[in-house]
């Protein structure tokens, strides 16, 4: 069984203009200790999902489907044993460590009222702890008196990872972790990451725009577009031999230094992701694409088996291969 | 920091006209940040050298990128450029002459483009106003031909990819996508004819997707209108598609400086090859990744700057070649170590065998 099962997800908010669906039907498996990429523009959904999966989007949005976590239903979960779930089997790293820590409260504090809140640990127990857990993202343990301030944007971050891992989750959720950070505090980040996983064997959800991160620490990637996953499969085929345009239009934006192809070649899309109240028909992606032939604006695509493992939606992927009616689009093997 | 350490540009200029634009031992200051109680015992502020000796020239039509950390002085360099930071030491010289005696004549011909659209438009201006804003400020009435401030704007934004350029006239910045609203900025620029740009991260916030278009009109611009493009950027796969040459700066001075297939293949200072470490890829995370953050621009270490977080002096590799010393006690400048690339490292003069010939004392000092 997956850590975690997600089926068949439609989230939509409420506007004045009517619900804007924001997320369109994903499918996201993840294995114990398995790494999931999930990239994407800015509006095509990723951020929902991860909301989605510990029920923090705003009251009144619509969430359908299924999110089973260790085999239990999320969207079932009544308001305690949620509470529970969040931080000691799920935790969340959020994008802005600048603002997602009390600049008023010592840091040391901040995670340890993580610990005791959700575990029977007393005072001195979770002190002991909070320095373990320092210790662990590499800040000297006298940090543990320091306010947010005195930290740099790095060190705040490896204090947001130490709160993540207060509770010893077994999926941890990033979104976008990196993206506030310097390119060298950035790679540290990403190696401590890339360590803590390993081991400590944990399952993560890493959320990010920017798909050359991704290569380096996940697994299996998922590109998504327009609310929907475009391509999925084993991280280096879906960035290195794309099967979907999107995707390899999105590799391409991360130029490999010292290849001839990029040089003095910067590559782009025409256009903008679409608005999801106003999305084109047939695949979403047919106004922008440079492979759109007469069927992309009226057939929309499932996902397509490239190889096994690898899916993408678009038909030419389709017409290269035998056509695989009613095959699952989820439930691959781990 | 002395002629013959600067980047001998001159042979490439036709005979005897200057770079367009020429920077000479820049240094830009700020006040450091004083403790609470340290005005009340009578300490002096301490002194920020957030640009320390910076040289640099650009040619016409040349795309230059200055790269680096945030906080190495790069934006700030780019600010002195465009005259909103006042030197403390130092020339900008512009077409030979300093910026400083025509600032207004100057910033017609050079415009900034800066890294959130979304910030440097006014909400409540339609798009017309924003891109007739800088002709009205430059009371400029009519184009060198006779054209109406109206063709003017029809002009730029067309040229910035904004087709057909009247059905936007009437929108307003939230109307637009991020790439339209970057190519709107970019149009604000192009309207007053400048001969150079300086792009401060010109893409940093916009999608993955639409960067590689804005880049793409950024050297078609170049390549039509002779443009010269300053870019600032922390990002050197960007500086690989748009660069021709690539500067790279750390804590305030410029380490490293040549024609971009140079320096980002075959770097020569460490900070760049550390730089270059960190540019995502597969199985990346590997490679050595620098410790700790650049330090605090009050407190420049002596010797070479880059020396305490230094790869080479860390693993003996500048003790075995002799220089160690050096590195923690000469500060120096630029040193012309292959044709047109220019680096700041003792051990890396040494490795091109030019380590005696060509080490000199830092002017600065």
């Amino acid at each position: 069984m997956s850590l975690l099962s997600v089926r068949d997800l439609f989230v939509s908010y409420p506007t004045q203009g009517g619900p804007v669906p924001a997320v369109r039907g994903v499918d996201i498996e993840i294995g114990k200790g398995e790494v999931l990429g999930l990239a994407g523009e800015s509006g095509c959904g990723k951020s929902t999902i991860a909301g989605a999966l510990l029920r923090l989007l705003p009251t009144g949005t619509e969430v359908t489907g299924s999110i089973l976590l260790n085999g239990e239903d999320v969207l079932g979960m009544k308001p305690g044993r949620l509470r529970a779930v969040r931080w000691t089997e799920t935790s969340i790293v959020f994008q802005g460590a600048m603002h997602a820590l009390n600049p008023v409260q010592r840091v040391g504090e901040q995670i340890e009222e993580a610990i005791l809140i959700h575990q029977q640990a007393g005072q001195r127990e979770a002190r002991v702890r909070v320095g373990g857990l320092l210790e662990q993202v590499g800040l000297p343990p006298r940090r543990i008196r320091d306010y947010p301030h005195e930290l740099s944007g790095g060190q705040k971050q490896r204090v947001m990872i130490a709160m993540a891992l207060a509770c010893n989750p077994s999926l941890v959720v990033a979104d976008e972790p990196t993206t506030a950070l310097d390119v060298m505090v950035q790679a540290q980040v990403l190696q401590l990451l890339n360590e803590l996983q390993r081991d400590l064997g944990l399952a993560m959800l890493f959320i990010t725009h920017d798909l050359s991160v991704l290569i380096e620490v996940c697994d299996r990637l998922a590109i998504m577009y327009a609310g929907r996953i475009v391509e999925e499969g084993p991280a280096r085929s879906v960035f290195y031999e794309s099967a979907h345009p999107y995707t390899r239009a999105l590799a391409a934006a991360f130029p490999a230094i010292g290849e001839g192809r990029f040089r003095k070649a910067p590559s782009g899309l025409p256009g903008d992701p679409p608005y999801p109240q106003d999305l084109p028909t047939g695949c979403t992606f047919h106004p922008r694409c440079p492979l759109a032939f007469e069927a992309c604006p009226h057939i929309d695509p499932g996902l397509f088996d490239v190889s096994p493992g690898w899916r993408a939606a678009c038909l030419l992927v389709d017409s290269a291969k035998p056509v695989l009616e009613g095959a699952p689009t989820h439930g691959h093997g781990q | 920091m002395s002629e013959r350490t600067l980047p001998a540009d001159q042979a490439m200029e036709p005979e005897g006209a200057p770079p367009l634009l020429e920077v000479r031992d820049l240094t830009v200051t700020f006040a450091g940040r004083v403790g609470l109680g340290a005005g009340l015992v009578g300490r002096k502020a301490t002194v920020s050298r957030a640009v320390d000796g910076v040289s640099l020239q650009l040619r016409q039509g040349e795309v230059l990128a200055l790269a680096g950390e945030s906080g190495c002085g790069k934006t700030t360099t780019a600010r002195a450029i465009m005259g909103l930071e006042p030197p403390r030491e130092g020339q900008i010289l512009f077409q030979g002459k300093p910026i400083s005696k025509r600032l207004r004549a100057y910033r017609r011909k050079v415009q900034m483009i800066f890294q959130d659209p979304t910030g440097a438009l006014n909400p409540r201006q339609t798009i017309y106003e924003s891109v007739a804003e800088g002709l009205r400020i430059h009371r400029i009435h009519r184009g060198p031909n006779g054209e109406t401030e109206q063709e003017l704007v029809a002009r730029a934004l067309s040229r910035a990819g904004m087709r057909p350029p009247e059905r936007f006239f009437l929108n307003y910045p939230h109307e637009l996508s991020g790439g339209q609203r970057q190519r709107v900025v970019i149009a604000g620029a192009l309207v007053l004819d400048p001969v150079m740009l300086v792009a401060d991260e010109p893409v940093s916030n916009l999608d993955a997707s639409v960067r590689g278009e804005i880049l793409r009109l950024l050297l078609q611009l170049r390549d039509d209108l002779g443009l010269a493009i300053l870019v600032v950027t922390h990002d050197l796969g960007l500086a690989w598609t748009i660069a021709d040459r690539v500067a790279v700066m750390y804590l305030g001075r410029i380490v490293e400086i040549g024609p971009a297939e140079d320096v980002l293949t075959k770097p020569l200072h460490p900070y760049t090859e550390a730089l270059l470490n960190v540019v995502p890829e597969a199985g990346g995370l590997d490679r050595p990744i620098l410790t700790g953050e650049p330090p605090d621009p009050t407190r420049i270490p002596p010797g070479c700057r880059f020396h305490p977080r230094c790869p080479e002096v860390a693993s003996g590799a500048a003790r075995a070649a002799g220089v160690e010393e050096r590195c923690l006690g000469e500060d120096l400048g630029l040193l012309e170590l292959r044709p047109e690339h220019f680096a700041a490292c003792h051990l890396a003069a040494v490795a091109v065998g030019k380590g005696q010939a060509v080490t000199m004392a830092e002017p600065q000092a």
